[in-house]
């Protein structure tokens, strides 16, 4: 029998906003233990939320970014459950009414293919504490600077069927929230973790399996092969004649297998109720519309606009578009005058590999857009050829000047003057005589050899193009 | 005129002292010493204070002193009061009546204190109450019981029943207290004070350490209705730190108060449900008289029917212990709190910190909640409480139409003997019969003294539209006026 995996995933993005969820203390990564947690963030007796409007205005953007309703009455539930590093003993979630409705994204594959994923929905909710297990020898400490931090955890439909298709839509949503602002999408830091619902069915049956949870994977890596591994292990034991239990799981990555954590027979009653302590979130229109209005263009409607307004490549213009930074920084470029394709070739190649030589990101890039602008615009003025091009390339990667001020100081112009061009290759022609007559007895293939003399003897300078015609025409002739 | 005349310090109401001491007629620091002394003399039986700390408040009363020496003063400087125990302090410990907060200090302080610190009060100590704010007799509290001044066998009410045993006994003018099903009104009612829970949202929860969320607010008993609204006007208005709190304005109490007038043209609506079986004899004599004078001053007493008000009682104990339960689940040994000895694993820690932490009511409350909200439980009973705390308040809206005023009983009985109803909880809860409607919909009420029922004070509770403490105020104060059964002191000897 063959098998498909049914896969869901739950997305928890730590949003980026100055204060936590309902505290004003700082939401921010790495800071000394317990540092940044107030008495709102501990728990203490008699203190009271307060919402963060940002973090709904946040909530807004995702909504706005995948074609979902907003709600305009949202309502903050308790989460009731006990754990050291969750100083109230319930976080603050949202159950019955979340902030953001249905909605659906296209993710495009490695292979070319789209998958659509309905978003079910998503909804605010505060971060716990951290437990660390191995600072205090027999004892667990507890971290509370990431209590109270803001998250959208954002939730999809069953519609993924191959861990590829998981990694697509997590890609995807990933690039998305760092788009749209709403996130730093840093994985390493817990800002953007997944957790996966695999199951599994006959091939061609439409009802779902009994799913187990992966939870907290942290890396692309990690989600492709924990959901390859729970899909191979629920195969294997109803092969063998066992039956999945509803439960959560855990990836380890040094053993590459997937454990069980607690299974649902353990799990907690949480308890649900409509938190007391917050009135439901209600936005009026005014909000919704300032947000909406500085939305920045969307990653797809951009990419679009460069293929059919620009010119560009789409594999190209993919790659502009894989974060907001790259294509600020590429229209930019054109802002100052760079020739659309040019920068479009330009900057996904010969500048994304120097980046990567030297280790940086785009935001550390030693040229501008606008130095980078007028290299390419001597490309396309025929003031140098793209082989002296990149000769300049280098140096100014490498100093403050502007293209022009090296092709000068170089004397890198290249030669067009068609007579400077006649003499050339009279002089090559002459010191190559029985190349010339070789040649001229057929064997045609030697132009590239007078090409090759020619730039040598030019140092690379001449055009190319005139170069050619007129090698042709002296030895044709 | 000599505003004191020849009366002890400790008649002076908040409002007498402020004129005193405007008068130059006597210091802060006499005033708190007078306190201090009172509380020495008699708080050792009575039981009404958690703490007090003499040098500190003496140190309070000579700073208003010196800011009124130097025109420096707010509306209330000077005058001493106590804070009930749930509010946060930072000099005083805060117990929330609790061996689990037994030696709890709080970093930070509660709104209501820095508020009534901004005001000028000088604050003398924390008052006893029912441990959490759960109990109507003050028998709840780690720290023991408290005794009524009328009856020392008697109880004084709960859950603030230390603030209403310690006004009526003269021990300071006035004290907070908070009131979830009736804690302010119904130890108010026993003791023969005058106390009011103002509308849900005008007083600031921030600090205040949280029973039921949806129903708690802060609010004062002090002797007479022009006390309240002077502490009252002072406690009240907008804060960012509580997202409950309401942004409305907060009317000139006082100044509504000074100006008097009579109750011409008010009208008073009197269910008949509040005076049905349950309610003691002594009890509706007293109240119908109360409202003779009232009548008989020119307000018009309306026969109205609130049906629904008998499922108040159900509804609250369900919605109030589901909050609770959730709320009370930060006291877990982890952070601060009540610890367990010796703990082998994080289940025996939380099991024994809490289990030793918590008294017995607060036990009870915790898995009466824990219940209604569990999987299976939540519709049938948390839900639908909260669909009858709907009905209830369109019941109330519809009355408002046509009356201007609520009033009835506080209580359905005067103060009952302690050890009376500690065996049963059903009972006990039966005391909040005619006060938990006001705080399922978080309206204004009041409870004043009427008269007396085997010399025991009874309680008239006035209950108001949201926002409009107002006419609870003047109605309370002209019936004061008229009266003299606030001014009625218990012998503390």
């Amino acid at each position: 029998m063959s098998w498909e995996c049914v896969i869901g995933l739950e997305i928890h993005s730590r949003l980026l906003t100055e204060s936590k969820l309902f505290s004003g203390a700082a939401n921010a990564f790495g800071a000394e233990p317990n540092r940044q947690a107030c008495a709102v963030d501990l728990g203490l007796p008699g203190v009271l939320p307060v919402p963060n409007r940002e973090a709904v205005a946040h909530a807004v953007r995702l909504a706005t970014a995948i074609g979902a309703d907003f709600a305009r009455r949202s309502v903050f539930a308790r989460k009731n459950y006990f754990y050291p590093d969750l100083p109230k003993g319930y976080q603050i979630s949202q159950m019955a009414l979340p902030v953001v409705g249905p909605g659906s994204v296209e993710c495009a594959l490695d292979d070319g293919s789209v998958v659509t994923v309905g978003i079910t929905r998503a909804h605010l909710e505060e971060d716990a504490g951290k437990s660390v297990h191995d600072l205090v020898d027999g004892s667990t400490a507890i971290d509370l600077n990431r209590a109270g931090t803001p998250l959208l955890e954002i939730v999809s439909e069953p519609d993924m069927r191959s861990a590829a298709e998981a990694v697509a839509y997590a890609r995807h949503m990933h690039a998305l929230v760092r788009w749209v602002g709403v996130c730093d999408g840093n994985m390493q830091e817990g800002s953007f973790r997944c957790d996966a619902n695999v199951s599994v069915r006959p091939a061609g049956s439409t009802e779902l399996g009994t799913r187990a949870e992966i939870k907290n994977l942290n890396s692309f890596r990690f989600l492709e092969r924990a959901i390859e591994h729970e899909f191979a292990r629920q195969v294997e034991l109803i092969e063998d004649g066992g039956t999945v239990v509803q439960e959560t799981r855990l990836y380890d990555p040094d053993a590459d297998e997937t454990r069980a954590m607690r299974s649902k027979e353990e799990a907690n009653d949480y308890r649900y109720f409509p938190d007391p302590d917050l009135p439901p979130v209600v936005v009026d229109e005014s909000f919704v519309t300032a947000i909406v209005e500085a939305m920045p263009e969307l990653q797809h409607t951009r990419r679009a606009r460069f293929v059919d307004a620009l010119g560009v490549a789409m594999a190209e213009a993919s790659i502009l578009t894989s974060d907001r930074a790259t294509a600020d920084w590429f229209e930019a470029s054109i802002a100052e005058g760079a020739p659309a394709r040019l920068a479009s070739t330009w900057l996904v190649g010969e500048v994304f590999a120097q980046l990567k030589r030297d280790e940086l990101e785009l935001d550390a890039c030693p040229l501008t857009p606008a130095r980078f602008a007028g290299l390419l615009q001597r490309i396309e003025d025929d003031t140098i050829s793209g082989k002296i091009a990149k000769r300049v390339f280098e140096s100014m990667w490498a100093s403050s000047d502007t293209a022009d001020e090296i092709i000068e100081r170089e004397g890198l112009k290249q030669i067009t003057d068609t007579g400077a061009i006649e003499t050339l290759v009279d002089e090559i022609i002459a010191a190559n005589p029985s190349q010339a007559d070789e040649y001229r007895g057929g064997k045609t293939k030697l132009m590239g050899y007078f090409v090759g003399a020619a730039m040598k003897a030019s140092g690379g300078k001449v055009n190319p193009g005139e170069l050619n015609r007129i090698l042709k025409s002296k030895l044709d002739g | 005129m000599s505003i004191i005349a020849n009366r002890p310090l400790h008649a002076l109401g908040v409002c007498d002292q402020v004129a005193a001491l405007d008068a130059g007629e006597v210091s802060s620091v006499e005033l708190t010493q007078h306190c201090l002394d009172r509380i020495k003399q008699h708080d050792g039986s009575l039981n009404s204070l958690i703490c007090s700390d003499a040098s500190a408040a003496l140190a309070a009363a000579a700073a208003a002193d010196a800011n009124r020496q130097s025109g420096d003063s707010a509306p209330l400087t000077g005058v001493p009061l106590v804070h009930k125990d749930i509010f946060c302090t930072i000099e005083l410990p805060t117990t929330c009546g609790s061996r689990m907060l037994e030696s709890y200090v709080s970093p930070y302080e509660a709104s209501v204190v820095s508020r009534l610190a901004s005001a000028g009060m000088v604050t003398l100590g924390k008052a006893n109450m029912d441990e959490f704010a759960m109990g109507s007799s003050n028998e709840n509290s780690f720290f023991g019981a408290v005794e009524n001044p009328w009856k020392r066998t008697a109880v004084p009410g709960g859950s603030s029943g230390g603030s209403a045993a310690l006004v009526a006994a003269r021990l300071a003018p006035a004290a907070t207290a908070t009131d979830t099903g009736g804690s302010i009104r119904q130890p108010a009612a026993f003791c023969g004070v005058t106390g009011i829970k103002p509308t849900y949202g005008r007083v600031s929860r921030y600090g205040m350490i949280a029973f039921a969320s949806s129903f708690d607010q802060g609010g004062v008993i002090a002797a007479s209705a022009d006390d309240c609204a002077a502490v009252l006007h002072a406690m009240s208005g907008h804060d960012p730190r509580d997202a409950t709190s309401s942004p409305e304005d907060v009317p000139d109490w006082p100044g509504a108060l000074a100006k008097g007038g009579g109750l011409s043209g008010l009208r008073i609506g009197v269910p008949e449900e509040f005076f049905a079986d349950g309610l003691d004899e002594g009890v509706a004599v007293a109240v119908r008289a109360g409202l003779a004078e009232m009548e008989a001053s020119g307000a018009t007493l309306v026969p109205i029917s609130l049906a629904k008000q008998s499922l108040g009682i159900s509804a609250y104990y369900i919605v109030a212990p589901a909050e609770a339960s959730s709320n009370l689940s930060r006291f877990d040994g982890v952070r601060f709190g009540h610890r367990c000895d010796n703990p082998v694993d994080l289940a025996d820690l939380y099991e024994r910190s809490r289990a030793e932490g918590f008294g017995a009511e607060v036990q009870r409350r915790i898995l009466i909640g824990a219940y209604v909200l569990s999987a299976g439980f939540y519709d049938a009973y948390y839900k639908k409480a909260q669909q009858v705390r709907q009905l209830i308040a369109s019941e109330f809206d519809e009355a408002f139409q046509s009356v201007d005023l609520i009033a009835g009983p506080t209580t359905p009985t005067v103060a009952f003997d302690r050890g009376a109803k500690s065996d049963d909880p059903v009972s006990m809860y039966l005391n909040d019969l005619y006060t938990v409607s006001a705080n399922l919909c978080g309206l204004p009420a009041l409870s004043m003294p009427c008269g007396f029922d085997q010399d025991l004070p009874v309680g008239l509770q006035l209950i108001g539209r949201a926002f409009d403490e107002e006419r609870l105020l003047r109605a309370a104060n002209h019936f004061q006026q008229i009266t003299d059964w606030h001014t009625r002191m218990p012998e503390v000897a």
